[in-house]
């Protein structure tokens, strides 16, 4: 296990607001890691920091062997860094078919030109195939995005962050809107991506993150709180007091 | 790793019948314009008709130009009449300098002396632009004397224009109603330039006698209209199938994605600036294009041609037609502009009410209005969108 992702010291004021404060987190490849803690505790404001959203005012961000630093790339070239991200609300492209959206999120050059001259290839159909057939939509491959359930949506995202074939996944909130079933598929589908890849996943539901059973980080005020197994970290009293006690 | 596979891709044209529909379309009317225009066959169509066909392709082409960066790309331009303007300026030259070339040579040939280059193209300057209080040919017209650098121009000229203004706007991440401010005052800058004397292009006089041909006086207007015209439904043909083949595919996908939500797109690993630089400048080229057409069938260019509201009629015909469909602006452009010019040219009877005769030439632009609050009200998809009832999009 190497560290892929190094967050170190970084801060971030919003018109006055401290929304992240001295925060500090490395994450490793392969690893699964929760992120959770009460509204405005700065996970989301982390991802978006990671991502390229939002420019720190302090702090460093290094990713990979080579020690890049994001702070200095754009959204885009992040991306193709290998960070991929799902967002809290479902955002798919509603007016195109999954396959479309699966398709433009398919591992491939990203380049205009690139992309113009893009010919749809055995292994690409394949591979569509496959990220359908394991996010429960193979039979609506031809439908537009915008017809889908809340929970498909969710999935459909989930397989775009898959088809981008990230070395980190950021996810954000992925269970929320959906049945229990399709909470375990979820599960299974992000525990599987953690074998070969870093992945962080904010959720609130206690109990899902106790299925995906790993290492969670417990953020308040804009820094961690608390580091470790959840048993660990739902004994821990600071936590009780600020999350779980209420 | 093994190479992809490349799969037998169905045959663009296979999977979208609507380009092909189009393209049959404009053949016909070509042919049927053709054989009953004057210069080739029954005469019922008149010559200064077939000039007002040709021009609505050209508008038809810049409307699908629009439509791509607009309808499919989502940018908002209030100023790609701007370019068409360019293209027209960029010809207009080289017809106007030739064509004075050929007078002042004849009319020069009967002094004893044989002139001097620098003779003619002095008399040229002067005939040129006398008409601003100048006889000096300005740096700008360097290149007029030869059609293919000025044909060079026409596409090189707005396509440098889109791309810098583009780059800068992009890179600013400058969007949606700020851009289109942004555009229109691109264009009223570029039309406020253009009207002063002083910069090289006879200010509000504008370029004229450009449906003369140098070369070609022997060929009458009847004939060279039907050029003009055959011409300007090739463009729109290879225009409509070039788009049609963009905005298919992964790219037309990615242009879409941007359109509905770019900042998405960006955490997909897409840099969105270069996909709109690109279709911005490309469909800025062939604005340039359309107007290097448009021009020698109108016969005169000045200024006023490249004013905020002709921009702005370009989004009004688009949104009419129905945007996100290349057919729909082709419609919206024909239909609009074919009706304008029937409206304000005279053609519509004015309507005595008794109390009120309602003149069209006056009350065009009230129609224009309510028709447009009437499409985006009860059509919002446009008169394109009509076809949708008909033919369900697979």
């Amino acid at each position: 296990m190497t560290t892929l992702l190094e967050v170190s010291g970084v801060s971030v004021t919003f018109d006055g607001f401290r929304a992240i404060n001295n925060l500090s987190i490395q994450v490793a490849e392969p690893e699964l890691r929760a992120v959770i803690g009460p509204n405005g505790a700065g996970k989301t404001t982390f991802m978006d920091i990671v991502t390229g959203k939002t420019r720190p005012d302090e702090g460093r961000v290094i990713w990979g062997e080579k020690n890049v630093s994001l702070l200095g790339l754009s959204e885009s070239q992040i991306a193709r860094a290998g960070i991929g991200r799902k967002f809290q609300k479902p955002t798919v492209f509603e007016a195109q078919t999954v396959r479309e959206n699966l398709a433009m999120a398919l591992k491939a050059r990203r380049g205009p030109f690139d992309v113009l001259l893009y010919r749809r290839s055995k292994t690409a159909t394949a591979r569509i195939a496959e990220l359908a057939e394991e996010i429960g939509l193979s039979d609506a491959l031809a439908r537009r995005a915008g017809e889908l359930s809340h929970g498909q949506k969710q999935w459909l995202e989930i397989g775009m962050l898959l088809a981008q074939d990230p070395r980190l996944l950021l996810v954000d909130e992925p269970a929320a809107g959906m049945t229990p079933a399709e909470r375990e598929h979820t599960t299974d589908i992000l525990k599987r991506a953690a074998e070969t890849r870093a992945v962080v996943v904010i959720e609130h539901d206690m109990e899902f993150i106790r299925r995906l059973g790993c290492k969670v980080t417990v953020l308040h005020e804009g820094s961690v709180l608390a580091e470790g197994s959840l048993d660990h970290v739902t004994q821990n009293q600071q936590v009780i007091d600020v999350y779980l006690g209420r | 790793m093994s190479t992809p596979e490349i799969a037998p891709r169905r045959r663009f044209l296979a999977e979208n019948p609507s380009v092909l529909w189009f393209l049959g379309c404009l053949a016909l009317f070509t042919l049927g314009v053709t054989v009953l225009s004057e210069g080739f066959g029954l005469a019922l169509i008149s010559t200064s008709m077939v000039k007002i066909l040709g021009m609505t392709l050209c508008l038809c082409l810049i409307a699908v130009a629009m439509d791509v960066v607009w309808g499919y790309c989502g940018i908002l331009s209030l100023g790609h009449f701007a370019f068409f303007g360019l293209g027209g300026y960029a010809i207009g030259m080289w017809l106007m300098y030739a064509r004075t070339q050929g007078i002042v040579v004849e009319s020069l040939s009967a002094t004893p002396i044989p002139p001097t280059d620098i003779e003619i193209e002095k008399a040229i300057a002067s005939q040129i632009f006398g008409v601003v209080g100048s006889n000096e040919l300005p740096w700008l017209w360097g290149f007029a004397h030869s059609l293919t650098l000025q044909l060079m121009m026409v596409v090189l000229v707005p396509g440098l224009l889109a791309l810098v203004f583009g780059w800068l706007a992009f890179r600013s991440r400058v969007t949606g109603v700020y851009l289109s401010i942004l555009t229109q005052a691109m264009t009223l800058a570029l039309s406020l330039y253009l009207f002063q004397n002083d910069t090289g292009l006879r200010g509000n006089n504008g370029l004229s006698g450009l449906q003369n041909i140098p070369g070609l006086d022997h060929v009458p207007q009847s004939a060279l209209s039907l050029w003009f015209f055959w011409a300007s439904a090739l463009a729109l043909g290879l225009g409509y199938l070039v788009f049609a083949w963009l905005v298919s595919g992964k790219f037309g996908s990615v242009i879409r994605a941007i359109r509905d939500n770019e900042a998405r797109v960006r955490f997909l690993g897409y840099d969105v600036e270069s996909y709109k630089l690109m279709i911005f400048t490309l469909t800025a080229v062939v604005s340039a294009i359309a107007g290097a057409l448009y021009y020698p069938q109108a016969g005169i260019i000045n200024p006023a041609e490249i004013a905020p509201i002709a921009s702005i009629y370009l989004a009004v015909w688009v949104a009419i037609g129905g945007r996100g469909r290349l057919y729909g602006a082709v419609i919206g452009a024909a239909v609009v502009s074919l009706a304008s010019s029937w409206f304000t040219g005279g053609g519509a009877p004015n309507i005595n009410l008794g109390f009120y005769t309602i003149n069209w030439t006056d009350w065009w632009l009230v129609l224009l209005g309510l028709g447009f609050v009437a499409v985006t009200l009860f059509f919002p998809r446009g008169i394109g969108g009509l076809f949708d009832m008909i033919v369900r999009k697979p």
